[in-house]
C-alpha cells in the first residue's frame, strides 16, 4: 500500500502540510487537545453548528487528505475509532437522565453513533463504495488499514481511504482520569524526557491516501502490520523479531522505530527494555510527546514515519541523527490496555 | 475458495439457542412484550424484544458475573453455542479470530454509572464503565473462549454483523485465520430506546415489516454467530458444513446520515454486489430474509430496491424482525444464523402480522411457515445509518 497523501488534525500544527514538526506546541497539565483549523473552507458551514469536534476534525482531516492526495473519489473508506462519537454520547446521556427521559431531540443520537465520521466522509463525496468501520480499541486504526490491505490483496480497490479519530471529552477525561493513569501538572515537551507516574491523554484524526501501486511521489510504503493482544507480560521481542522475519528484514534492517512510549514508567519499562535490547544500535524515538496517549495514536506515528520517510530525515523536534536511505521504519505502539501493534514502513 | 459455515450460535427474543429460536420461528411465536427488564419511563408505551432472561440468568448461563454489561452476556451464550456447534478439531494447532459487532458496547452499565457521575465526577462505580467501548465487549468473550489470535469490532450501526462476518471470511480468504467466530450482539438500553423515539420511528404495537399501514420498528436485542472455516479445515471436521458464504458486497447509500435513499440505491447496490461476486442470477435467490424494520422509509427503499433488482423472479421474502424486533448491531449475526437454518432445513419464515400489502411494491412477503423446499441460495440483508448497506448470500454446498 502506498501513500499518496495525508491529512490530520493533531495537537501540534500539523493540519493543511503547514510544518512537519518544526516547532513542538506545548500542552500543559492533562490533556493535549487538537490545534484545530478553521473549518469553513472545508466543510458545509450548515453543518459545522452541528457537528460536534471529532466529527469535524475527523472529516477534515479526511477532506485534506484527499487534497493532499488530488483525488476527488475513492473506492473504499476505511476508518477506525475506539471510542466513538462520545462528545455526542455524553449530550444525549445527560439529557435523557436530566430530562427522565422526554423532550429529547435525535441530533446528538444520530451524531452518536460509531460510524458517523466514516459516513460523514461517503455523504461528503457522495461515495457509494466501500465503507467500513472499526471500533476495537487499541487495533481500530490497526484493522481498518487491514481492511485496506485485504481490499487491494483481493483487487477490490485501488484507492483506498483510511484513517482513525478518536477525542477527549470533559466526560471521558473525568472517568479516565480515576483510573490514575495522567499526570498531573505535566507538560508534554517533559513528557518523555522525564518519565513517572502518569502519561497525558491526547487525541486527533489521521487520514490517508492509500494506493494498490506507487506513483513515482509517495510519501512511504506499507509494507505490513500486525496485532497482538498481550495475556500479561509475554516477551515481545521474538514476536517483533518474527514479524520482520514474515516481511524479509531482520532487526538490522529497521533505520528507524517510532514507539509507544507514553512517560509513564511501568508502561515504557518493557519497551525501554526492546529499545536497548534488540534495537540497541538503532535509533528509537516516542512520538507520544506530540499527541498524547490515546487508543489510535498509532495512526499518528504512521504520519511521522510517512513524512520522515519522504524527507528522509528527522524533525529537529526530535533530533539530528543521519537515517538510513532507504529507509525501513517500524512503528511498535501499545496502549494501556494490552494492545501491541507492529507497522512497518518503507521509504519509496 | 469458499468459506464455509461450520456452527452456528443464537439467543433473542424468541429462544435462548438456535433449537429455540427455530421452533418460535416455525411455530410463528414473536417476542414483542412489554418491558420486562429493561428499566424506562417509556415502559408503558413502547413494546420492545427482550431476550426472556434477567442479567443474574444470563450471567449463569454465559459464566460471567452477573455485574458485566448485558451485551457481553448475550455475546458469550451465542459464540459458546456456535463453537460447540462447530465441532472443531481439538489436536490442530489453529488461527483462531474472533469478529464482532456491536453499537452499544457496554452503555446498560454506563447509563447507571451516569446520573451519579454526572451530578460528581467522583461519584459512580468505575467497574460500570469500564466495559463502555464496543471493543471491550468483545474482548471479554474473545478472552473466554480463546478466541485471541485476531480480535476485532466493527461497529456500522444496522449493518454491523454483516460486515463482521464478511470481514472474518476475508481474514480466511486473504489467509490470516484458519477459524473466525464472527457476528455481532446488542442489549436494549435506555440510550438506544430513546434516541430512536426521538426520531419516531417506534412502533407502540407489534411491528409489522412491509405492511403498507406500517408504523414502525420495535428495538430487541440478542445475539448471533456463525463459525467460519476455510476448505482445509471443513475437510477436517466430523460433520462436513452443508453451507458456504458465496457473496457479500458493503456499499453506502450516501444520501442521508438516518434516512435512506427514496429508491434504495445503497440496498440495491449491496445486493446487486453480493450477487456479482457469487455469479448466480436474482431467480437462483430461493429466499431473502429482509432487513425489514418495519419503518416507512427502509420498507419502501429496500421493496424498490429488490423490485428493481429480482423484477420478475421474487422469492419468498420475509423479515423476521416481526418475530425478533430489531436487534440493531446483532440483527447481521441473528438473521445469517436463520439463512442458513432455512438452507439446512429447506424453509422460509413467516413475515407475521402482514394485513395489507405494500401498495407501491409488485410482490409481498411470505405469511406462513413454508418447508420441503429446495434451497439452494439465500440472502440476508442489513442496511444501516450511516447509509451503510450490506447483504450476504449464504448457499447449500
Amino acid at each position: 500500500m502506498y501513500i499518496n497523501g495525508t491529512g490530520i488534525i493533531s495537537p501540534q500544527q500539523s493540519f493543511n502540510h503547514e510544518s512537519f514538526l518544526q516547532n513542538m506546541a506545548e500542552h500543559q497539565g492533562e490533556q493535549m487537545r487538537c490545534i484545530e483549523p478553521d473549518y469553513k473552507e472545508l466543510l458545509d458551514p450548515k453543518l459545522i453548528r452541528r457537528m460536534s469536534r471529532i466529527i469535524k476534525f475527523g472529516t477534515a482531516a479526511a477532506m485534506d487528505c484527499l487534497k493532499d492526495a488530488g483525488w476527488d473519489a475513492v473506492d473504499a473508506i476505511v476508518t477506525g475509532t475506539a471510542y466513538g462519537c462520545l462528545e455526542d454520547t455524553g449530550v444525549f446521556l445527560s439529557r435523557m437522565v436530566e430530562h427522565d427521559e422526554q423532550m429529547l431531540t435525535p441530533t446528538a443520537f444520530i451524531q452518536s453513533t460509531h460510524n458517523t465520521i466514516g459516513a460523514q466522509i461517503g455523504l461528503s463525496l457522495k461515495s457509494h463504495s466501500y465503507n467500513n468501520t472499526f471500533v476495537h480499541r487499541g487495533f481500530s486504526f490497526e484493522h481498518a488499514l487491514v481492511d485496506a490491505q485485504m481490499l487491494f490483496h483481493e483487487n477490490a480497490a485501488k484507492r483506498i481511504l483510511a484513517g482513525a479519530a478518536d477525542e477527549i471529552t470533559t466526560y471521558s477525561h473525568a472517568v479516565l482520569k480515576r483510573f490514575n493513569i495522567y499526570r498531573k501538572d505535566a507538560s508534554n515537551i517533559h513528557l518523555l524526557r522525564n518519565p513517572g507516574k502518569g502519561t497525558m491523554a491526547g487525541e486527533g484524526a489521521s487520514f490517508f491516501a492509500l494506493h494498490s501501486e506507487p506513483n513515482g511521489n509517495d510519501y512511504a510504503k506499507i509494507d505490513g502490520l500486525k496485532t497482538i493482544l498481550a495475556n500479561g507480560n509475554e516477551n515481545m521481542e521474538p514476536v517483533i523479531e518474527g514479524f520482520l522475519a514474515a516481511h524479509s528484514i531482520n532487526v538490522s534492517g529497521v533505520g528507524l522505530v517510532l514507539m509507544g512510549v507514553n512517560g509513564d514508567e511501568p508502561h515504557d519499562a518493557p519497551l525501554q527494555k526492546i529499545a536497548n535490547g534488540i534495537f540497541g544500535t538503532t535509533p528509537v524515538f516516542g512520538f507520544k510527546q506530540f499527541c498524547g496517549e490515546y487508543p489510535t495514536s498509532s495512526a499518528f506515528a504512521l504520519w511521522m514515519a510517512a513524512n520522515i520517510c519522504k524527507e528522509g530525515k528527522l524533525p529537529p523536534t526530535l533530533a539530528e541523527v543521519a537515517l538510513a536511505k532507504p529507509l525501513r521504519v517500524l512503528i511498535y505502539n501499545v496502549d494501556l490496555t494490552g494492545h501491541h501493534s507492529l507497522i512497518l514502513v518503507s521509504s519509496c | 475458495m469458499p468459506v464455509f459455515v461450520a456452527g452456528v450460535g443464537v439467543i433473542s427474543a424468541i429462544g435462548n439457542n438456535v433449537a429455540e429460536n427455530q421452533d418460535s420461528l416455525k411455530k410463528g411465536i414473536h417476542g414483542i412484550a412489554p418491558m420486562a427488564y429493561l428499566q424506562s419511563a417509556h415502559r408503558n408505551r413502547l413494546p420492545v424484544a427482550e431476550v426472556k432472561l434477567s442479567n443474574d440468568e444470563l450471567a449463569q448461563k454465559a459464566g460471567l458475573s452477573n455485574r458485566i454489561s448485558r451485551t457481553a452476556m448475550l455475546s458469550m451464550i451465542a459464540a459458546e453455542e456456535a463453537l460447540a456447534d462447530a465441532r472443531l478439531p481439538l489436536n490442530t494447532a489453529l488461527r483462531k479470530a474472533f469478529i464482532s459487532a456491536n453499537s452499544v458496547g457496554g452503555m446498560d452499565k454506563t447509563e447507571n454509572f451516569f446520573p451519579e457521575f454526572s451530578a460528581n465526577f467522583h461519584a459512580g462505580r468505575l467497574r460500570d464503565v469500564v466495559n463502555h467501548e464496543c471493543g471491550s465487549i468483545t474482548e471479554l468473550v474473545a478472552r473466554k473462549i480463546g478466541f485471541t489470535g485476531f480480535v476485532s469490532t466493527i461497529s456500522t450501526a444496522c449493518s454491523s454483523s454483516a460486515n463482521a462476518i464478511f470481514y472474518g471470511a476475508r481474514l480466511i480468504l486473504n489467509d490470516v485465520a484458519d477459524v473466525v467466530i464472527a457476528g455481532g450482539c446488542d442489549s436494549l438500553t435506555r440510550f438506544t430506546l430513546n434516541g430512536f423515539n426521538t426520531l419516531m420511528i417506534l412502533d407502540e404495537k407489534p411491528c409489522q415489516p412491509f405492511d403498507e399501514n406500517r408504523r414502525g420498528l420495535n428495538l430487541g436485542e440478542g445475539a448471533g454467530y456463525v463459525v467460519l472455516v476455510s476448505g482445509k479445515i471443513a475437510a477436517m471436521l466430523q460433520r462436513k458444513p452443508d453451507v458456504q458464504l458465496s457473496g457479500y458486497a458493503n456499499a453506502n447509500d450516501a444520501y442521508h446520515q438516518t434516512a435512506s435513499s427514496p429508491d434504495g440505491t445503497g440496498s440495491f447496490l449491496a445486493m446487486d454486489g453480493a450477487l456479482k461476486m457469487s455469479g448466480l442470477k436474482t431467480s437462483e435467490i430461493g429466499y431473502i430474509n429482509l432487513h425489514g424494520t418495519g419503518t416507512q422509509n427502509n420498507d419502501i427503499a429496500e421493496g424498490t430496491a429488490i423490485k428493481r433488482l429480482f423484477d420478475g423472479h421474487y422469492p419468498p421474502v420475509s423479515s423476521t424482525k416481526s418475530f425478533t424486533g430489531h436487534t440493531l448491531g446483532a440483527s447481521g449475526g441473528i438473521e445469517a444464523v436463520f439463512s442458513v437454518l432455512a438452507l439446512q432445513k429447506g424453509c422460509v419464515f413467516p413475515n407475521l402480522r402482514l394485513e395489507t400489502p405494500m401498495k407501491d411494491l409488485p410482490f409481498q412477503p411470505v405469511t406462513r411457515f413454508m418447508d420441503n423446499l429446495q434451497l439452494q441460495h439465500v440472502m440476508s440483508n442489513s442496511f444501516g445509518f450511516g447509509g451503510n448497506c450490506s447483504s450476504l448470500i449464504f448457499s447449500k454446498s
